[in-house]
């Protein structure tokens, strides 16, 4: 049987995240027609962004003053009207904060198990997934009869190339919205940086940082070779750093072509958010540091040291 | 008001687990557990209430084998007033939580339902979600703080882009992040108390819910190693092997 998956948009801004490109090449290992689903303020720019993604059939946009901020409560509804409308027997969402808010909302309403961070596809209802902080790779078989609904992990798929043109159609849904959830802002960290999640190279500090300003050097080096910052929960928790900026299994999960950690000892729930990494290059002056077991590249030393001698080298 | 706050045993965070050779899961027998982080959490955040006065009564509930009641003991040393142990054998997975926690909530009417934002075993990250889904409550996850004040609470979300505040009507789920808290360590004449207090046990059948048709586990591995790595001594040595990958 064909599959017909729908894929939730992941936007912010008038812009369409990355994420939703990731979701879409998931889509297309299980197979099928894929359509993406736009839910929005006014989303014509998002829709046309998502029409450029290969593979898929068609965007649906859903423009609806109340859907001008992401709220579960208020989406959740018109996705799973929308879906079961459009015969779909799949839904997919990425394993972004977005997605981990929404999709469960949306299994439950449909009265549907759920299956996070899909990292590999065996089947149309046959996966694999991590659990214990990606300790271990369980493989899943998801009941066929009813529609599945499931994250996918980003870290674990490229996104689709932008060489589509599919179709984007307007789509009203009819279902009840509630008003009991209502925004109230965002308060967002500001960064030219390129973005953690999607970057190719990233650099990160840890306590070994030692403060706030210490953590410029650290940004310093990073703007020069072009990469994204992040952190571990320790840097976070000392305020060295804003939340958003951590890496790891309650964190951002990500796989970057090169992964360098600045005083990072490797914590197993930090390892969770590199071990995809392409290269991991490990500073730290404790030789018995976890982070060497994982790393490609370790170098034991002083971080403020080498800093500038990797300054200078690369100047 | 009233609090229901939800929490789950599983293996202690600081082990290193071991996935079975006949890849049926990952050894269990003999491995330290402990109250699922994030559940902590969410008990400390029910307990600071209490004691401000803001909290009249916190009731902690669980679903599982007859093991889960050393967690629900944790929760009442904490200082939650009584605990709800919902029995059952098999492996419980988030959507039939979430039928079970709908039962509680509507069998204690508490005005909040406070629960992790995921269980470090199975790392799903839906029970809350679902659980407010089936009660159509409002939902506010990750949360990293809480105000509460004319039947409302605002909650500030952790999310990919930054801070987020929402304000969501009373009774709400809210799912808690790491930075919500410091859980507090427990004195042993509160452990010694917790002993005392009731734990109330139900049948799945008592609260009239039925298991959601689960998704099964085919096989669970050991995630593929990565290639050993080399240290070097200098960073020219770093630089020049970077350069090699035409990483810099």
């Amino acid at each position: 049987m064909s599959q017909k998956i729908l894929v939730i948009a992941d936007h912010h801004d008038g812009q369409l995240l990355d994420a939703t490109g990731r979701a879409v090449t998931c889509a297309a290992d299980i197979g099928g027609d894929i359509d993406v689903l736009v839910l929005a303020h006014d989303g014509q720019a998002i829709a046309d962004e998502a029409a450029k993604l290969a593979g898929i059939a068609n965007v649906h946009l859903v423009n609806n003053a109340a859907n001008e901020h992401a709220v579960a409560a208020i989406l959740a509804p018109q996705i799973v009207a929308f879906a079961q409308n459009g015969g779909y027997s799949h839904v997919l969402g990425p394993n972004t904060t977005f997605g981990k808010d929404l999709m469960p909302r949306v299994a439950a309403l449909a009265d549907v198990a759920m299956v996070t961070d899909i990292m590999a596809v065996h089947g149309p209802y046959e996966f694999d997934r991590p659990i214990y902080a990606g300790n271990a790779i369980t493989t899943v078989q998801a009941p066929d009869a009813q529609m599945l609904v499931a994250s996918v992990r980003c870290a674990s798929y490229g996104a689709a190339e932008k060489t589509g043109s599919a179709a984007v159609a307007a789509a009203t849904v009819e279902a009840e919205l509630p008003t009991h959830t209502r925004f109230v802002g965002l308060e967002q960290a500001k960064s030219d940086r390129p973005d953690l999640q999607t970057a190719p190279k990233v650099i990160s500090g840890g306590r070994g940082v030692g403060s706030e300003e210490n953590f410029r050097i650290v940004y310093d080096f990073a703007d020069k070779i072009g990469a994204a910052v992040g952190a571990s929960r320790a840097a976070v928790d000392a305020g060295y750093v804003p939340n958003d900026m951590q890496v790891g299994q309650t964190g951002k999960i990500i796989s970057p072509e090169l992964y360098m950690c600045f005083g990072i000892s490797g914590a197993i729930q930090h390892l969770a958010g590199i071990k995809d990494a392409g290269t991991i290059v490990a500073i730290n002056k404790d030789p018995e540091a976890p982070i060497f077991e994982l790393a490609d590249i370790g170098l034991v030393g002083d971080l403020f040291e080498i800093i500038p001698a990797l300054d200078a080298a690369v100047s | 008001m009233k609090i229901l706050v939800s929490v789950k045993r599983a293996i202690d965070y600081n082990v290193r687990i071991q996935v079975a050779p006949d890849g049926s899961g990952v050894v269990k027998n003999g491995v330290k557990h402990s109250m699922n982080p994030f559940d902590e959490i969410a008990v400390e955040q029910a307990i600071r209430w209490k004691e401000d006065g803001t909290a009249t009564e916190v009731v902690a509930v669980a679903i599982g084998d007859d093991a889960v009641a050393e967690q629900l003991r944790t929760a009442v040393a904490f200082g939650c007033d009584r605990a709800i142990h919902v029995k059952t054998d098999d492996e419980v997975q988030p959507l039939t939580a979430a039928r079970v926690f709908k039962a509680l909530a509507e069998r204690e009417s508490p005005d909040m339902f406070l629960m992790g934002k995921q269980a470090i075993d199975d790392d799903a990250n839906q029970t809350g979600q679902m659980t407010a889904a089936k009660l159509n409550w409002p939902q506010a996850t990750f949360a990293s703080k809480i105000e509460l004040a004319d039947g409302k609470a605002e909650v500030t979300r952790e999310i990919d882009t930054g801070l987020e505040t929402l304000s969501v009507d009373l009774p709400a789920v809210v799912t808690v992040d790491l930075r919500l808290n410091e859980p507090r360590y427990l004195k042993l004449p509160n452990i010694m108390k917790a002993k005392k207090k009731p734990i109330e046990a139900l049948a799945f059948d008592e609260l009239d819910v039925a298991a959601a048709t689960p998704i099964k586990t085919v096989t669970t591995k050991a995630p593929p190693k990565r290639a050993g790595g080399i240290m070097v001594e200098t960073v020219d040595e770093l630089v020049a092997k970077l350069k090699e990958k035409s990483l810099i």
